[in-house]
């Protein structure tokens, strides 16, 4: 009885453990921010890579954190293989050995790109801008700046920002009144952090906190919120696709870009790198803009791009005006001391 | 003078019974219909009827792999916590032997444990193994998590039935093996099988271990309407939630004719 | 026999589940981060008495140990300062960058003697809070998580006390949890008691069709019962269109991401929980006592006080553990209804694992949280006693 139970369930292992050898050899999964903006990546890269290949890829979504990518590769137990990340997960990953160097004579070479796009472990695909956003069928005369962001006598409503440090701290000081310039020497020191802080408390009852990018325009369009930062892109794609009459205040808007990487060990390495030359062709990324406003990162990308479309991008020199670039360096090292301390400070 | 309070104790608690019976129904009930609207809007009244989002549904490259990684994964489930959980029950029914208690204790466990807490376990414990990302993993993980639902079901099963057959067929020259598969498993195996069942809507109905611990490739149905709730809510969510439902009832149904055949 | 037969099953769940979880729950008290990155500073500062500054042959370790660990982190890519950075930031904020940025200057050259050279990089390196901290990390064994946990900490000198009062988190979190929990309890049970007598009185032929509104939900997937309750409850949901429809309301209410939104789904969810044992006791109970008991003139309310509701306290005690332990467990449901001021224990555990790679925090909160379950079941236990938890 308990010979033939036992060989039962050895020879159920045995089939179980069989199939799973055969998951081993998985498909290319790549990893982006969801909502429209992937929907966008799908139709335009994803979607004819497969069909080029004739090879699946398989998608994820995720919501950023080097945590999540440390989670991954420490655990032992990543899935992933192309990752797209912002710019400090970038450069800590590639600090910590979480991504593969990123081999640009496979890719098309690092000429192809426009400078700021070419790292040691990664290779840059959009620029873009978190924004101030409102309705503008419900606010008629819309919010200018930071400072009316944070104004809720003369805008009645909630606010929705991101949850997380980065660009929710520098917010706070240019709502303060902190030229975009002094941003940064500012929050390097503990007075300039405690001032960001202050200024988020007067504010604290009234945020909703969001954390991935599609939430942004969900919380406008529903009413949940009156305000919100966003992504320029899914705002602008919003007003296009779903007939919304989204508004956009450019001022002090904060500018980066994002990258793609290959995970550190990823057994698709090869076909990583394919799909990233697939994706990085010019004509190919000129294609995203006009449904949804990243600037390209491929050279020659933006210049056959109508003026509808230019007005939309944060490379604009009328957009640019004022942005204040997100600074890389500084996360770096201050990224985990104040996620912790915003994290202590949201769970109170 | 007594028969009216009575009569208003009556009504008071049919009123109050018949409101959370309510309570309980009305939510799921409300919300499903919408995934028949035309438009996108998450409120009625809906501006037409149509499938579009059962189309999509069907079309997307997400849900319908979403749904057959749940249908495949909670069958293996349930296959493993079925056979373990009916063997275990009948040994327990069958003799005390030491540290029976403490055997029962861990043979419950998993319906007490908080199911995060099984799922980053699993996550550190089977990744160096190779075991994440698979369907073996998810399997093994889920199977844990019904077993005990299958325990508790067989021994209820096993009170009805009468050990003195056993010894019956004993006598008559039956192996213990022989006995209890002719005798003793035709029987119980209503409770097995509504074991199996309640196995099975446990992986079914589970989020947490398959957020930890399956790839992409081996994303199951709930875990797709997680991510889909946080992303961006959108009525196939809506279609997907009809979809489980209906199989929820198929289940209930099940379990419901099994125990009217156990108890006749 | 017997055991040879439940052998199978037992040996399968301590390979999947006990071992697993042990294996997880023992990580909240190891120090493995450190002590293999910084294995000579860690040596060096065991004779330190925390007075003062450690002596020069422990700089000289720091250095040594530094350029070793980013010489190997270089080569093989596996981040073990980050780790250690990690770890011993959580200790003091400021490791994240004082280490890593240490390591990079270190492995440029340095000068002179270790103490000055290492100062002269950062002057944190001259005071004792990052050495102690160091040799609170060297494990193997330590209870920092398990104190960090209940927001407590040791000094240099190793006493215990308050955290700084901005890490003061976590005793908040678990009231929080164990208040949701009982507040979720009580709703279950004010609500769920009188269906249940509705169940367990009701005429044959309607019972059954009672019960299955009971058992329906009790089925629906909690995935799916929580998505309904989002798109009642958004702004743009259905609760809300009603309300303006009906001109109740001037503007749409704010319904989701609030304590409400979490303990109205979470009662919904557990309810039947609560009404099925409840209805199985009073299936059970031998009605003839109550009525004896109106007959020999008890007021309707003092009968059911004295006798019909003792005789289902089994039920109601089963019922209040099944509910209390799983609401204790909720993750999904608080984690998409509720706001940063409604997530429960379960939530950090999930943060800690998935966002910020901290498995001695995310095993120190599983255990307050199994903990929180195990007296509650221990306790049930001394009150109740097993033999009669029965679940329909």
């Amino acid at each position: 009885m308990l010979r033939r139970s036992l060989g039962a369930a050895l020879a159920l292992g045995v089939t179980l453990m069989a199939s799973g050898a055969s998951a081993q050899q998985r498909d290319l999964t790549v990893v982006s921010w969801g909502g429209a903006y992937q929907d966008a990546q799908r139709e335009i890269f994803f979607r004819p890579f497969q069909q080029q290949t004739g090879s699946r890829l398989l998608e994820e979504t995720w919501d950023g954190g080097v945590g999540v990518l440390r989670a991954k590769i420490q655990s032992g137990a990543n899935n992933w293989d192309v990752v797209q990340v912002e710019s400090e997960e970038l450069l800590l990953g590639c600090e910590e050995g979480l991504f593969e160097k990123m081999d640009f004579a496979a890719i098309g070479g690092r000429e192809s790109f426009i400078p700021e796009a070419v790292h040691e472990c990664g290779v840059g695909n959009i620029l873009y801008s978190f924004v101030l956003a409102y309705d503008k069928a419900r606010i008629a005369d819309g919010p200018r700046n930071w400072a009316d962001f944070f104004d809720t006598t003369r805008f009645p409503g909630k606010r929705a920002l991101r949850r997380g440090p980065k660009v929710t701290l520098e917010i706070a000081l240019l709502a303060d009144g902190v030229p975009p310039g002094e941003v940064y020497r500012l929050l390097a020191t503990n007075a300039g952090v405690d001032r960001a802080f202050r200024k988020l408390d007067a504010l604290k009852a009234n945020i909703v906190w969001w954390e991935r990018g599609s939430q942004p325009a969900q919380l406008l369009a529903s009413g949940e919120v009156a305000m919100t930062n966003a992504y320029n892109g899914r705002i602008t794609a919003a007003n296009q696709n779903d007939g919304r009459n989204f508004g956009i205040a450019w001022a002090n808007n904060l500018f980066t870009l994002d990258s793609w990487v290959v995970m550190k060990g990823s057994p698709n390495r090869q076909r990583a790198l394919d799909f990233i030359k697939f994706v990085s062709q010019p004509q190919l990324q000129a294609q995203l803009p006009p449904r949804i406003p990243y600037g390209p990162t491929a050279r020659g990308a933006q210049d056959g791009l109508p003026a509808a479309v230019l007005a939309n991008l944060p490379t604009t020199p009328a957009n640019a005006e004022g942005a204040l670039q997100i600074s890389d360096k500084f996360w770096l090292d201050n990224l985990d001391k104040l996620t912790q301390r915003f994290n202590n400070w949201v769970s109170k | 003078m007594k028969a009216p309070r009575i009569l208003l104790s009556r009504v008071l608690l049919w009123g109050t019974g018949l409101l959370v019976i309510l309570f309980l129904l009305a939510p799921v009930l409300v919300v499903l219909p919408l995934s028949f609207s035309s438009g996108a809007f998450l409120f009625y009244p809906l501006p037409g009827l149509s499938l579009r989002w059962y189309a999509d549904f069907w079309a997307s490259d997400f849900w319908l792999p979403a749904l057959w990684n749940s249908l495949r994964v909670g069958a293996g489930a349930s296959l493993v916590a079925g056979t373990l959980g009916t063997l275990a029950a009948f040994g327990l029914w069958r003799a005390p032997f030491p540290g029976k208690t403490l055997v029962m204790a861990v043979l419950l466990a998993p319906m007490v444990v908080p199911a995060i807490i099984v799922a980053v376990a699993l996550l550190l414990a089977f990744g160096p193994l190779g075991l994440t990302n698979s369907f073996t993993g998810l399997v093994l993980g889920h199977a844990a998590l019904g077993a005990p639902f299958v325990v508790v079901t067989v021994l209820a099963a096993l009170q009805q039935f009468d050990a003195v057959q056993l010894r019956a067929a004993a006598a008559c020259g039956a192996s213990p093996a022989t006995a209890f598969r002719r005798v003793c498993l035709p029987q119980i195996l209503p409770g097995v099988a509504a074991g199996a069942v309640f196995a099975f809507a446990t992986s079914l109905d589970e989020v947490a271990v398959a957020l930890f611990i399956a790839g992409p490739a081996q994303r199951t149905l709930p875990r797709q309407m997680f991510s889909g709730l946080n992303d961006s809510i959108s009525l196939t969510i809506m279609a997907a939630a009809m979809v489980l439902v209906v199989i929820s009832v198929l289940l209930l149904a099940a379990v419901t004719l099994l125990q009217r055949r156990r108890a006749p | 026999m017997a055991a040879a037969l439940v052998a199978p099953l037992l040996l399968f769940l301590l390979a999947v589940f006990v071992l697993p979880i042990g294996a997880f729950l023992l990580r909240g008290v190891e120090e493995r981060d450190v002590a293999p990155v910084l294995p000579r500073s860690t040596a060096a500062l065991a004779a330190w008495n925390g007075a003062g500054l450690p002596d020069e042959a422990a700089f000289a370790a720091l250095i040594e140990d530094l350029r070793e660990a980013r010489a190997r982190d270089q080569e093989s890519g596996a981040g073990s300062i980050a780790r250690a950075s990690a770890r011993l930031n959580a200790d003091w904020p400021g490791f994240r960058s004082l280490l890593p940025m240490t390591a990079r200057r270190v492995a440029a050259g340095t000068e002179g003697p270790a103490r000055e050279a290492l100062i002269g990089i950062s002057e944190d390196w001259g005071t004792p809070i990052p050495w102690a901290a160091i040799r609170r990390a060297g494990g193997p064994y330590s209870d920092f998580n398990l104190l960090a946990v209940l927001d407590l900490k040791r000094d240099a000198a190793g006493a215990i006390g308050a955290a700084p009062e901005q890490e003061r988190i976590f005793r908040a979190i678990l009231w929080r949890t164990l208040w949701i929990g009982a507040l979720a309890t009580l709703i279950c049970l004010a609500l769920g008691y009188p269906l249940a007598w509705l169940i367990a009185t009701a005429p044959p032929r309607l019972a059954p069709l009672l019960l299955g509104g009971v058992l329906l939900p009790f089925w629906t997937s909690l995935i799916v019962r929580t998505a309904a309750w989002t798109v009642l409850l958004q702004r743009e949901g259905v609760v809300n269109a009603a309300l303006a429809a009906l001109r109740l309301t001037e503007g749409p209410l704010p319904l989701l991401y609030n304590r409400g939104a979490v303990l109205l789904a979470m009662v919904h969810i557990l309810l039947p929980f609560m009404v099925l044992p409840i209805y199985a006791s009073l299936k059970a109970l031998d009605w003839r006592l109550p009525r004896a008991a109106l007959s020999l003139g008890a007021s309707p309310l003092r009968a059911f006080l004295r006798v019909s509701l003792p005789l289902s306290l089994p039920g109601v005690g089963a019922g209040c553990l099944l509910v209390f332990i799983q609401a204790l467990g909720f993750y999904v449901t608080p984690a998409l209804l509720g706001g940063a001021n409604d997530q429960m224990v379960p939530y950090f555990v999930a943060f800690y694992a998935s966002r910020t790679v901290n498995w001695g925090m995310a095993a120190a909160l599983s255990l307050l949280l199994l903990a929180a379950v195990a007296l509650v079941v221990a306790l049930y236990g001394r009150l109740v006693g097993f033999g009669k938890v029965r679940t329909a």
